[in-house]
């Protein structure tokens, strides 16, 4: 009793404490409170969440890269192709129509870790040659691996499935050994785990177990010798070399270690939909993992999530609902007329929101940046940046430098 | 004595301009060897040579029985020579204690491994290596700063600190460039009392500085950069006395 009081008053005023107490509660009611909320009908929002969580498991990758290492990361979706993709071969029928003539149906837990190495070698490979550019050079770089990797996959015929893609892959599965109250019982609201596509509760439980490994992984990396490395790299370069870090090394495992939560999250996503192609890694995907890292605090693993959470929220949940939720709203304000469609040109409220759907996610990125240009959950160092830059603009006006 | 560090036949161009030309000495093991010059000499390009961030056009760099020349800084460092800079290099955003610990780096063995996984191995060498880093804040006089961001100590505490973190590489050969720049008379004194306490720790101390107080006063044996070239080389008062320093330093009289 007297250690749990001690570890509250220690962190009550930790705000990473508390996001974290918060999120843990959060992922373990959702599925209760959202069949309840909704009658039973629940389970398309709780695979919404389980799939939100794949954004959330890149969130923290990048943030690794982009947060801890200060590499700007603009293809990294290329990573999360590339896992997707191995998977897609190693546990499908696909192979079989290869010129290999043979499929392969590797175990969904052993298909995972292909996909992470996979990633993280395609990392490795991309990172060598480019890790020695500085800041925008390494940007543009990634840029173009985050434009050719998709393309790759589209334009190499059999191997891929070309434009359609790849179908039928292999649901996940417990590893065998795994046996519980849950096998072929009814077991509350987790009735039957098994991995099939009208139990999304199960991909959502498994989600959830996923990102809570990853977090604790990267959090003692970051908490170790090379969490520390990659500060010093991202403070000063010159000075980490002198002091002894291998920077090359040192940014190669952070693009790989990047790579490899990209690669898993791919992976799962693959296993997750059944199905890959080329479409769903496009230039958007990078960007929009940026952003959720930015958004969320760059440097720190519970804002990297929540940005995660948060962005996808409204991406995908938020923006699609709106319109009628807006257009409930004006009958509701006795605005009726709204709704109508004017044949002078106003096509009804809920068609101008659908199609001002961008201009909407635009001002709330722009609002979010506007009131918490730290982030949402910042970093310590973040926010002492944001404010010693403040002081400076305040203390001494520009000046030209050479 | 032996010699710790060979500098044979150094020299370095940027194009057209020569900056280091064919410079040749030798720094003994437990000595404080002096590097001075005029502004624009080549000293701290000497220096960059030395510790790899340069490769050199010509000549060789040898330390200890390894020619380290043309290795990356990392590998030099890892060789035993640390280095601070003319402008203080402090990791600004982060506290004074992970300055130093991060000193320690290239002296450390955990790998990915550990470090996911937080193995014993892991958290003992952490627990080894801020303890150390404590002795070392406690003897450049900072170890009630420990917690707080290299960026909001004052000037004189980060060249302090900076020394600090080039110590926790276990350095043999510790190179300091200027580092009484901007120091207050009381400030010199200290710092000349802590060159000597890292000379008893048996870590051999070679430094450019430009205050000839702190020079004469420190150093065993001084060699006088002039454009890139060697022009003197010998113990305080011979250098003080040679006319080609004096010509270098004031100008030639008509």
């Amino acid at each position: 009793m007297k250690r749990v009081r001690a570890l509250l008053r220690d962190n009550a005023r930790n705000a990473n404490a508390i996001a974290y107490t918060l999120m843990i509660l959060g992922a373990l009611l959702y599925p209760a409170v959202v069949q309840f909320a909704t009658a039973g009908n629940g389970d398309y929002l709780v695979g919404l969440a389980a799939d939100g969580g794949i954004y959330i498991l890149m969130a923290i990758g990048l943030n690794v890269v982009v947060g801890f290492a200060g590499l700007l990361d603009l293809g990294y979706a290329a990573f999360f192709a590339i896992g997707s993709y191995t998977y897609a071969l190693v546990a499908s029928n696909h192979l079989g129509v290869t010129p290999l003539g043979h499929s392969l149906h590797v175990p969904f837990w052993i298909a995972l870790f292909i996909g992470m190495f996979t990633a993280a070698g395609a990392g490795a490979l991309l990172g060598a040659p480019t890790l020695r550019l500085r800041g925008d050079y390494l940007a543009i770089v990634t840029l173009g691996f985050g434009e050719i990797v998709p393309r790759l996959f589209k334009n190499a015929g059999i191997w891929t499935g070309g434009v359609p893609g790849i179908f039928a892959l292999d649901v996940p599965t417990l590893p065998g050994w795994i046996t519980g109250p849950w096998v072929n019982q009814p077991f509350g609201w987790v009735p039957d785990f098994r991995f099939t596509t009208d139990n999304l509760t199960a991909y959502y439980v498994l989600m959830i177990v996923l990102i809570a490994v990853v977090v604790v992984l990267v959090h003692n990396i970051y908490n170790s010798r090379l969490g520390r490395a990659w500060m010093a790299v991202r403070e000063d370069e010159t000075a980490a070399a002198a002091t002894g870090v291998n920077t090359v090394s040192i940014k190669l495992l952070a693009f790989s270690i990047g790579a490899a939560t990209s690669g898993f999250a791919g992976a799962f996503y693959g296993a997750k939909l059944s199905y890959v192609s080329s479409e769903n890694f496009g230039f958007v995907v990078s960007v929009t993992v940026l952003a959720m890292v930015v958004l969320g605090g760059m440097g720190n693993i519970p804002g990297a999530m929540l940005g995660g959470g948060v962005l996808y929220f409204i991406l995908f949940w938020f923006l699609p609902n709106a319109p009628a939720q807006v257009e409930s709203l004006a009958s509701a304000a006795g605005l009726g007329v709204l709704n109508q469609v004017n044949p002078n040109g106003w096509p009804g409220i809920a068609e101008e929101v659908s199609r001002s759907k961008y201009v909407i996610f635009g001002l709330i990125l722009v609002g979010i940046m506007l009131l918490r240009p730290q982030g949402l959950l910042p970093s310590q160092v973040r926010k002492q940046e944001l404010r010693h830059e403040e002081h400076e603009a305040i203390a001494a006006p520009r000046q030209l430098q050479g | 004595m032996a010699a710790i560090l060979r500098v044979n036949g150094l020299t370095k161009r940027f194009g057209g301009l020569v900056a280091v030309d064919n410079v040749s000495f030798d720094v003994e093991a437990g000595e404080v060897f002096a590097l001075i010059g005029p502004n624009g000499a080549g000293k701290t390009t000497l220096f960059n040579c030395i510790t790899g961030f340069f490769k050199p056009t010509l000549g060789h760099v040898v330390f200890g029985d390894k020619d380290l020349t043309g290795s990356p800084p990392h590998r030099t460092a890892k060789a035993g020579i640390a280095r601070t800079f003319q402008n203080i290099r402090l990791f600004d955003y982060m506290s004074a204690l992970d300055n130093v610990r991060l000193g320690h780096h290239c002296r450390m063995h955990a790998m990915l491994w550990d470090s996911l996984f937080k193995t014993p191995l892991e958290r003992n060498e952490e627990r080894e290596i801020t303890e150390h880093s404590m002795e070392l804040l406690a003897l450049v006089g900072l170890e009630h700063q420990a917690d707080n961001y290299a960026r909001n100590l004052a000037y004189g505490q980060q060249r302090r600190l900076e020394i600090a973190r080039a110590l926790a590489t276990s350095p043999k050969l510790l190179l300091l460039d200027e580092p009484a720049a901007g120091f207050n008379p009381q400030e010199k004194v200290e710092l000349m009392d802590l060159v000597q306490t890292i000379l008893r720790r048996g870590i051999t101390v070679f430094l450019i500085e430009h205050d000839m107080r702190v020079v004469m006063q420190v150093s065993q044996r001084i060699v006088v950069l002039d454009h890139g070239e060697k022009i003197a080389e010998g113990p305080p008062v011979e250098v003080r006395n040679n006319q080609r320093v004096i010509e270098a330093y004031l100008g030639k009289s008509a």
